[in-house]
């Protein structure tokens, strides 16, 4: 299943590359990754998805908890976090069709952040199912190319110490 | 240079202001250390040249960096002090990888510096740069690269802290070498905070009393004692629980001399060639205590089948190792020096009392059928040549288990050595466990013979392992470094050999060494004592006389190119499932020998267990049969011609042959 791992590490050259290098070297595929500093600048925070079995995602998690530079991970698979991504979608749009294309971001509260002669570039934050909802519904008129940002995470309430 | 005291941390140069350099070796001073390992180049000559005044470190010279961390590695197994290397950029840097990998799978602490480019040139491939910190992230516990000399004092601090502290590991530091010319002050600081590591030392003390229970319910338990109770100095607690509750014990190879050979609830070693008497206890075992130890697949087998009716107790400092491999009902995140003694005091307190009695009983009964040698059984050919097995029992015998190290390279004597050399100590039996490093051996045997000057140190050797390092006999030679080599010379890579023989339909490829070099010149060329022994009868004098030398000493024991190691457990096979094990109760005979000789492909057994990944190549089936014939036929002359015709004549081989 799928894992979101949230892991607070020394904010330092070749960190990024110790928790990926490390993640990758037992074997596991990052299907989406997201580094920045935290509120504390010498820290920063790695938000991973990893797809797994419990058993070698504990190995993981314990494994990542012996590198110096980690120091702390949290688990948001099951917490109901906040989860979000941001997309940029380029989506083809003859000028007939620019306006149904537009009513679709708008009801997703997307944004038209560009406008060329034959497509549209949107902008668009989110959930898993709602950037899938839409990404579904610009097919039909052809997307040219996505971007993402890879997802960040973030535990509700007091539930993070 | 060996009578140099140890110094307790000296910090008169506190507050003072010196070259980076002058405080990289300050650094070490401060922390203890009275020998390095090593090897210049250009950007280490800065280092070199502040090491060049120091009163505290001896610098030994090795002759390959390689050897350098192998026996900055012996020095630190053999003392339980952190071992030092020290390197250039570059190729220098690069060399020490095995090293580094060789301690980091056996958890052995060592300081690892290595020079680098100056900052600025740093990633535009300026002459000797590599990126060792990069190349060494999978095998390092940490690694620093250092930014600037205000972090210098701190981090070696913290490399030591590191290296020495939880489950011990090697740490890299890299030193851009325009620090090491740049002016500081030094301070060295007093404490050392991590705030993201924090080793777990005691262990829960409901866990321990889970164990406690566990251990009373037990008709047959087994104590599983692998290498951490050796780092940890747990040796006397573990004795101590093991004699309360009467509990036999099994040590992995990494775990030997962490239990005293002669306790007679010892049953020795476990696992791909432990004796077959251990195996089934650990088969037939209802509780397995893992004491600082990984189940590692050279001890379990097929994992599946492992143990089945067993409950398991894991204790162990690296919580990463519980579960890993086989889910432990009651794990203990812990020192095992702390949870044993823990441990034994609640026993003591819940007035436990031993109940293994039919147990014991049970393993004495097998230990005595199934000996690890037994005379009847002569391996190979000819009556007349060496017997492996003796020459260790030989040098097992002449040797004061409290006063001497043994250290092994990889390999066949690697497995003899551990099945026949009674050890009583912790850090008395040193070998590559976890990543079966050839060319470990030697140096190591070096460092640890420079670091207990008062043990005689004897490095078994084979003839292919021995020569992955043998220029480090200059470094031994040069620094008059006793040191002991006795070579179990078959001419040939007996494991893989032996693999061949076993599983590849004894196709040798590749694995025939050939009586080259003359070990006996070589050892003179490096100004050695040597002898060579090709006399059964010889053998008991040849050690003795390697034993009595003050100078180093190679003894080269010829033996036979068809010994082979047993008991075996073939790789994916049950820990029970014991070929080759002697059987005193059907006349002394191996039992269970696989038939090598079987007509059908000599893959297909390898490929049943890998999944197909081993492939017959059709084009040279014709030569394989031709060999499989003749060999079929009885005729071992002919299937020797054969194989000669396919590999390049050598002349001193075929002689002897003939």
């Amino acid at each position: 299943m799928k894992h979101v791992l949230s892991v607070l590490v020394e904010n330092k050259p070749g960190v990024l590359s110790r928790v990926t290098g490390l993640i990758s070297r037992r074997g596991f595929n990052i299907e989406s990754l997201s580094v920045g500093p935290t509120e504390d600048p010498t820290m920063s925070r790695v938000t991973a998805i990893v797809k797994a079995d419990e058993v070698a995602y504990e190995q993981i998690t314990k494994q990542l908890h012996k590198l110096i530079s980690v120091y702390k991970i949290s688990d948001l698979t099951d917490e109901g976090a906040i989860e979000r991504e941001l997309v940029l979608f380029k989506v083809n749009a003859q000028p007939e069709r620019r306006n149904e294309i537009i009513e679709i971001a708008n009801v997703f509260r997307a944004k038209i952040v560009d406008v060329g002669r034959s497509s549209l570039t949107i902008e668009a934050t989110g959930d898993e199912s709602k950037l899938k909802g839409m990404e579904d519904l610009f097919r039909a008129y052809g997307i040219k190319e996505i971007i993402r940002t890879g997802k960040i995470a973030m535990s509700r309430n007091s539930k993070e110490q | 240079m060996s009578e140099k005291q140890v110094k307790k941390p000296t910090f008169d140069k506190q507050g003072q202001t010196m070259s980076g350099a002058q405080a990289v070796v300050a650094s070490l001073e401060a922390e203890g250390v009275d020998t390095v390992f090593g090897y210049p180049g250009g950007q280490a000559i800065k280092i070199y040249d502040a090491l060049y005044d120091s009163d505290q470190i001896n610098h030994v010279l090795a002759r390959h960096e390689q050897g350098a961390v192998h026996e900055a590695d012996g020095y630190a197994r053999a003392t339980g002090r952190v071992g030092v290397a020290i390197v250039t950029s570059g190729p220098g840097a690069t060399n020490t990888v095995t090293g580094i990998a060789t301690a980091y799978m056996d958890s052995v602490p060592l300081v690892v510096i290595t020079g680098q480019v100056p900052r600025g040139v740093i990633g535009t491939d300026s002459f000797q740069e590599s990126d060792i910190v990069g190349i060494t992230m999978p095998v390092v516990k940490h690694s620093f690269l250092l930014q600037s000399t205000d972090e210098l004092t701190r981090t070696f601090r913290e490399a030591f802290h590191i290296a020495s502290t939880g489950r011990p590991g090697p740490v890299l530091i890299d030193v851009p070498s325009d620090l090491a010319s740049e002016e500081m002050l030094f301070v060295y600081p007093d404490s050392v905070s991590i705030p993201s590591y924090k080793p777990t030392y005691k262990g829960n003390a409901k866990q321990i009393r889970a164990a406690m229970k566990a251990i009373m319910e037990a008709k047959r338990p087994v104590l599983y004692v692998g290498g951490g109770v050796i780092s940890s100095g747990a040796t006397d607690e573990v004795v101590e629980l093991a004699d309360y509750m009467q509990i036999p014990v099994v040590t992995t190879l990494m775990g030997k001399g962490a239990f005293p050979a002669s306790n007679p609830l010892d049953l020795g070693p476990v696992g791909m060639h432990g004796a077959k008497y251990s195996n089934l206890a650990m088969t037939e075992s209802d509780l397995i205590v893992a004491i600082g130890a990984r189940f590692s697949d050279r001890v379990t087998g097929k994992v599946s089948e492992f143990a089945p009716a067993a409950r398991v107790i894991h204790i162990d400092i690296d919580p990463a190792e519980i579960g890993k491999i086989r889910d432990a009902e009651i794990p203990i995140v812990g020192d095992a020096k702390g949870v044993v003694s823990a441990l034994v005091s609640n026993l003591k307190k819940a007035e436990a009392k031993p109940q293994t009695a039919q147990w014991l009983e049970k393993l004495q009964a097998w230990q005595e059928r199934f000996p690890f040698y037994h005379p009847h059984v002569v391996e190979g050919e000819e009556a007349g040549t060496i017997v492996p097995e003796l020459v260790m029992t030989s040098l097992s015998e002449q040797l004061d288990p409290e006063k001497s190290i043994v250290v092994t390279e990889v390999g066949q004597h690697q497995m003899w050595a551990s099945q026949f050399i009674d050890r009583e100590v912790p850090r008395s039996f040193l070998s590559s466990g976890g990543l079966g490093t050839m060319g470990f051996g030697f140096p190591a045997a070096i460092g640890a013979a420079i670091g207990e000057p008062e043990k005689t140190v004897v490095c078994v050797a084979g003839d292919g392992s021995f020569q992955m390092n043998s220029q480090e006999m200059a470094t031994a030679s040069i620094n008059r470094v006793p040191v002991k080599v006795l070579i179990m010379d078959n001419r040939c890579l007996g494991m893989v050999h032996q693999w061949q023989k076993l599983f590849y339909h004894e196709r040798y490829s590749s694995t025939l060494l050939d009586a080259c070099p003359d070990f006996v010149k070589l050892a003179d060329a490096y100004g050695w004592r040597a002898r060579r022994v090709e006399d059964p009868a010889e053998v008991d004098d040849a050690i003795a006389e390697m034993l009595s030398s003050v100078d180093p000493y190679l003894l080269d024991v010829v033996i036979s190119r068809d010994q082979n190691v047993y008991p075996m457990v073939a790789p994916g096979k049950a820990l029970d499932d014991v070929m080759g094990a002697i059987d005193v109760a059907v006349g002394a005979v191996r039992t269970d020998m696989p038939n090598a000789k079987e007509p059908k492909s000599p893959c297909s057994k390898i490929d049943a267990q890998f999944g197909g990944r081993w492939e017959i190549d059709p084009e040279d089936v014709k030569e394989r049969l031709d060999v499989a014939q003749a060999v079929a036929q009885g005729d071992a002359l002919s299937a020797a011609e054969v194989l000669r015709a396919q590999t390049s004549a050598n002349t001193t081989w075929s002689a002897r042959e003939e």
